[in-house]
């Protein structure tokens, strides 16, 4: 028989114009921090590809004065036409250093490379954009006829979409006339700084945004600030919750997006080749280190073999190795950290009697990578269907009925994003209507547009980012 | 050997399917600014370039209508770019067409392209605003959805011949309208150099179509014909404007009606011209398991 | 209407009569277009590279129909055209042979005349090709015209009107009737896809003609825009991959109309390799009907091996 083995097709390393050393970004000027420097790693070879400057509590304080600054004096006076003006150019620059920005992403993250050029970085892009429109459009948001910035805002993001939840943050807010000091992952702050360099190509005023590298101390400290007027994170819930409660009696406003544990619906009528490409999609876009990855697929039982076979064999195809290979499907886990979770929940699928079937995909030896894995057999009481993997784990259940479907579906303390898949449009929308989901995805999975308002019920937080809805965070209103 | 170097001047032309033709009929008018002097001729138009600039306008309209909100955002961003790129010789442009000081023609032009980054921004944002999901008392899915007309016929404002130009037509092909418009009668130059501006911002051919000439033959070509979905009668000599409503009537055209003065342009615009070019399309289906 | 005895049960019951037909292809699982279209782009993303791509251009010159279907032809066209696919490029003697050579059924006389002792097939057009508006009689006889002649392949039509209005019995009874014509030729049954347009209706066909006998489902004649594209071959090829799966045999898919680019039939390897399987990356089990896409192969296939782009005077012209 005929093998085919595609070509190593690697994207050139040196576009990523990775330096030796970074430093934080604080009143329009790159400077060096107070903290310890952190080393950032690739975490597809384990080589240190950086040293960063990082945030002590000094830093903090002075960053956020200077925001302060920035927002009394100037950008809060500044006409939202001239505030979007910044914005777009942000925008265009982002789209001309796309590359650049998606070959750092993938050295600092491990997602493929196909991953970072096809739909971060233009997200990232995108939301610039987007919002860049609105910010002399409020008085048409439906917040009144003149709403309001809130002030400084403190925001917090995770490791997963470095650059693209950094466009989440700093867009909306500057668009409603806020300004920044954001915080990026510990284990990926290299495009949030290199964004940094952008927002000062553009000519941003000094103060209106500012980067501070570092861990969790620094965010604790940053959200704790008593100038800060606005919180925004997007973590996991268990910090989430730390935040919340930190945040209690002081008055700041606070939005969160937090973990999740979707539902992925297949009824027997699905457009099962398509259902399986978005079941895939799924879990394994981005390693499954998703906050909305469709991680539980409630299959109707009369299909589940035939779905479970096209599902296995589909899985198989799955290319896991170098990010910075263009044929690659699955890059590497962030980090040895979170290596050791995925090992570790598992582990206990198989303890607690689940099927477990692990792709015979080779895997690089060197790095951190986790073989596609799905679960069958799988019930609502086992942690694997309950507990947050955030990696390429899949855990299959069944159900009989629409009511059962949903009850399994809406059955965890999470409520962020659910799919359903079916011909039926009337069950699509009676599905929608009834899940309790922030984002609902009908025959079809993680789609993202800065139009499209996305956050969680429940657990996975409050608050949305995109679209009209998505400016109340950033508005005193 | 510089300061007796004699200048190319332009030929300026009509604007059709993104090509510059004369015009079928061979004719052309005298420009002059605003103390008299030549400064150009202009092509004048006739009823058979404003056939075929509608018909040019039709044959792209699917194609511009159907694009994402996202990609004629960047497009009408790039005429932005484009125009700021020129700012200098559209303030010669401005001052000569409309005898102002050079102080005031580069405000105008300023605000013209802010103008074009302000309806940028508007393509993606539109349907959020005037969209809606409908709580219809029954177990339905209802939702609204506003939509472009098709092609839009526009008479642009006889004063202004940047500033009101671009206010009349940037709306129209914000929402996926394509466009015919007829420029300032006796102001046609900066129109022709902004179509020079459109043809090289990624604008499909046919989505803007500039017509020069008299105003008055060319309307009731436009406001009869029967594949034009409506009509903006700003720039109308107010001598005909009650025949033209009458003649759109003909085919149900939606019409903009001409102000009873021509407005300030500077002032920041507000939906109504964004409102005047879209229909509204509500879709139900049911929901049940 | 006809029965395959040696189907599985499942399948065998879905020939029965009309109405089972019908049953059975209405019962097959819809494709979204959206996602279907995504998918087939997102393969088309992968980046074939220095080996593997000069592979994949030998790989896909050998699966080459070298076709003309003119009004125009004549034989010293198709004498013309014989040569080319015995020695693509008269320089590289290395260079594979193509698959076959498709002509119009009276020009098959010719061409077997020509590509004696070769190894090529020799595949005519039938069955009132391309638009197949005429009777049962005509196409029967056009079919055994072009076996006796010399065809070693047969690409037939089907009979889209019949299709589009729900008669499924006589498309079926049609293609197993020229199956039977066609004695030891083998059978592609195109589907003309442009005319079909939903990719329901080409999965639809696709198990349709499979059902029927046919050994490779078509895409198209090429005389209708649009033909074959990704979404619509990686519909046909799923067809094929799951006809495996259930029965075991083996069943092709050609791709034809519109593929001009290497970087394109690249593409479609892709495809195949990723949705029906690496054992179809053959001849036997994959073929691009195509005229002008043989001399862009050359020419890559030129640059890759030379290090430097190559230019139209050095392919020929037939």
């Amino acid at each position: 028989m005929t093998t085919w083995n595609y070509a190593p097709a690697p994207e050139n390393r040196d576009i990523a114009k990775l330096r030796p050393s970074y430093q934080m970004f604080v009143d329009g000027r790159f400077v060096d921090g107070e903290g310890e420097p952190l080393k950032t790693i690739n975490p597809a070879t384990e080589e240190v590809l950086a040293e960063v400057s990082t945030a002590a509590e000094s830093d903090v304080d002075t960053a956020v004065q200077a925001a302060r600054r920035a927002y009394e004096r100037t950008w809060s006076k500044m006409p939202g036409a001239e505030r979007a003006k910044y914005l777009f150019r942000i925008a265009r620059m982002v789209q001309e250093r796309a590359r650049e920005l998606a070959v750092l992403e993938s050295l600092d993250n491990g997602k493929p490379i196909r991953e970072s050029r096809d739909v971060d970085i233009p997200l990232v892009a995108a939301h610039f954009f987007h919002h860049a429109g609105w910010a002399d459009k409020l008085a048409y948001a439906g917040y009144g006829p003149d709403p309001r910035p809130l002030g400084v805002a403190g925001q917090v993001i995770p490791w997963n979409f470095p650059l693209l939840m950094a466009a989440w943050k700093i867009a909306p807010a500057l668009a409603c006339g806020n300004t920044v000091v954001l915080k990026p992952a510990e284990t990926t702050p290299l495009t949030a700084l290199v964004l940094a360099e952008i927002i000062q190509q553009a000519d941003l005023p000094p103060g209106v945004v500012n980067i501070l590298p570092g861990a969790g101390d620094v965010g604790s400290t940053l959200v704790n600030h008593p100038l800060v007027n606005k919180v925004a994170f997007t973590g996991s819930t268990e910090v989430g919750k730390l935040i919340q409660r930190s945040l209690a009696g002081t008055g700041k406003k606070v939005t969160l997006e937090l973990g999740g544990k979707a539902a992925n619906v297949v009824f027997d009528d699905a457009p099962l080749d398509q259902a399986v490409e978005g079941i895939v999609n799924g879990i394994f876009f981005n390693q499954g280190h998703v906050c909305c990855a469709g991680s539980r697929v409630l299959v109707q039982e009369s299909i589940v073999e035939e779905l479970q076979e096209k599902l296995q064999y589909r899985v198989a195809t799955l290319r896991v190795g170098d990010p910075l290979d263009k044929n690659t499907d699955l890059g590497a886990i962030n980090s040895k950290q979170q290596l050791e979770k995925i090992v570790e929940l598992t582990d206990s699928g198989d303890e607690e009697g689940a099927q477990r079937w692990t792709s015979p995909c080779p895997l690089p030896d060197k790095g951190f990578f986790f073989a596609p894995t799905v679960f069958s057999g799988v019930s609502q009481a086992m942690r694997i269907a309950r507990e947050e993997i955030f990696g390429p784990v899949l855990s299959v259940l069944t159900f009989r009925t629409p009511d059962e479907a949903l009850a399994k579906a809406n059955n965890t303390p999470y409520g962020l994003s659910a799919g359903v898949w079916t011909e039926k449009g009337s069950r699509i929308l009676w599905m929608a209507q009834r899940l309790q989901a922030g984002v609902v995805w009908a025959n079809t999975f993680n789609r993202f547009d800065p139009t499209a308002p996305f956050g969680g019920y429940k657990e996975s937080g409050f608050g949305r980012e995109g679209g009209r809805a998505g400016l109340e965070a950033y508005l005193d209103v | 050997m510089s300061d007796s170097r004699l200048t190319v001047s332009k030929t300026y032309k009509l604007y059709i399917g993104g090509a510059f033709p004369r015009s079928e009929s061979g004719r052309s008018y005298p420009v002059n600014d605003s103390r008299g002097r030549f400064l150009a001729n202009a092509a004048q138009a006739s009823r058979k370039d404003a056939r075929d600039a509608v018909a040019a306008a039709r044959k792209v309209a699917p194609k511009w209508s159907s694009a994402t909100a996202y990609n004629r955002g960047q497009v009408l961003f790039r005429i932005a770019e484009m125009l700021e790129g020129r700012h200098e010789q559209f303030v010669a442009e401005v001052a000569a067409a409309q005898g102002m000081q050079p102080k005031r023609a580069q405000a105008e032009v300023d605000a013209a392209i802010d103008r074009w980054v302000w309806y940028a921004g508007w393509t993606d944002k539109i349907a959020t605003v005037l969209g809606a999901a409908n709580p219809v008392a029954g177990p339905y899915f209802s939702f609204t959805v506003p939509e472009p007309t098709g092609v839009v016929a526009v008479l642009a404002p006889q004063g202004s011949s940047l500033l009101g130009l671009v206010s009349v037509v940037a709306p129209v092909i914000c929402t996926g309208n394509t466009v015919v418009v007829v420029a300032a009668q006796d102001r046609p130059l900066p129109a022709v150099t902004l179509a020079e501006v459109l043809a090289t911002s990624d604008l499909p051919g046919g989505v803007v179509n500039l017509l020069t000439g008299r105003t008055a033959e060319l309307a009731p070509w436009l406001a009869a014909h029967a594949d034009v979905n409506a009509i903006d009668l700003t720039g109308a000599p107010p001598a005909v404007t009650t025949d033209l409503e009458r003649a759109a009537a003909g085919t149900v055209k939606r019409v903009l009606r001409a102000p009873a003065a021509e407005p300030d342009w500077s002032r920041p615009p507000d939906l109504r011209r964004l409102r005047a070019f879209l229909e509204s399309k509500t879709v139900w289906h049911p929901m049940g398991v | 209407m006809t029965t395959a005895t040696e189907l599985p049960a499942e399948l065998a019951d879905a020939t029965r009569d009309d109405a089972s037909l019908r049953r059975f292809l209405h019962g097959l699982p819809g494709v979204d277009q959206v996602g279907v279209e995504q998918r087939s782009a997102a393969l088309a993303t992968r980046s074939i590279k220095k080996q593997s791509k000069l592979w994949a251009i030998d790989t896909a010159i050998g699966m080459v129909d070298l076709t003309t279907l003119e009004g125009a032809d004549t034989r010293g066209r198709v004498r013309s055209l014989c040569a080319k696919a015995r020695r693509p490029d008269p320089e590289r003697p290395d260079v594979p042979q193509v698959a076959a050579v498709c002509v119009y059924p009276d020009l098959v006389e010719t061409a077997a005349e020509a590509l004696r002792g070769s190894r090529i097939h020799i595949a005519s057009v039938a069955t009132a090709f391309p638009s197949g508006r005429s009777s049962r009689a005509v196409k029967i006889a056009d079919t055994e015209f072009a076996v006796q002649a010399g065809a070693t392949e047969v690409d037939m039509v089907i009979d889209r009107g019949a299709f589009l209005s729900g008669r499924y019995g006589e498309v079926y009874d049609e293609i197993v009737a020229v199956r039977r014509a066609c004695g030891p030729a083998h059978l592609k049954v195109i589907l003309e896809t442009g005319e079909l347009v939903t990719y329901d209706n080409v999965r639809r066909a696709s198990w349709l003609a499979l059902l029927a006998g046919g050994d490779v489902i078509k895409t198209s004649t090429g005389k209708v825009s649009p033909a074959a594209t990704l979404p619509v071959t990686h519909v046909m090829l799923q067809a094929v991959r799951d006809w495996h799966t259930i029965t075991g045999e083996h069943r092709g898919v050609k791709a034809a109309g519109g593929i001009r680019a290497t970087k394109d039939a690249i593409r479609y390897l892709v495809a195949v390799h990723e949705v029906a399987g690496p054992r179809w990356l053959t001849p036997e089990l994959f073929r691009f009907g195509a005229s002008s896409l043989l001399n862009d192969l050359l020419m890559q296939r030129r640059t890759q091996l030379e290090g430097h782009y190559s230019g139209p005077n050095y392919v020929t012209v037939d």
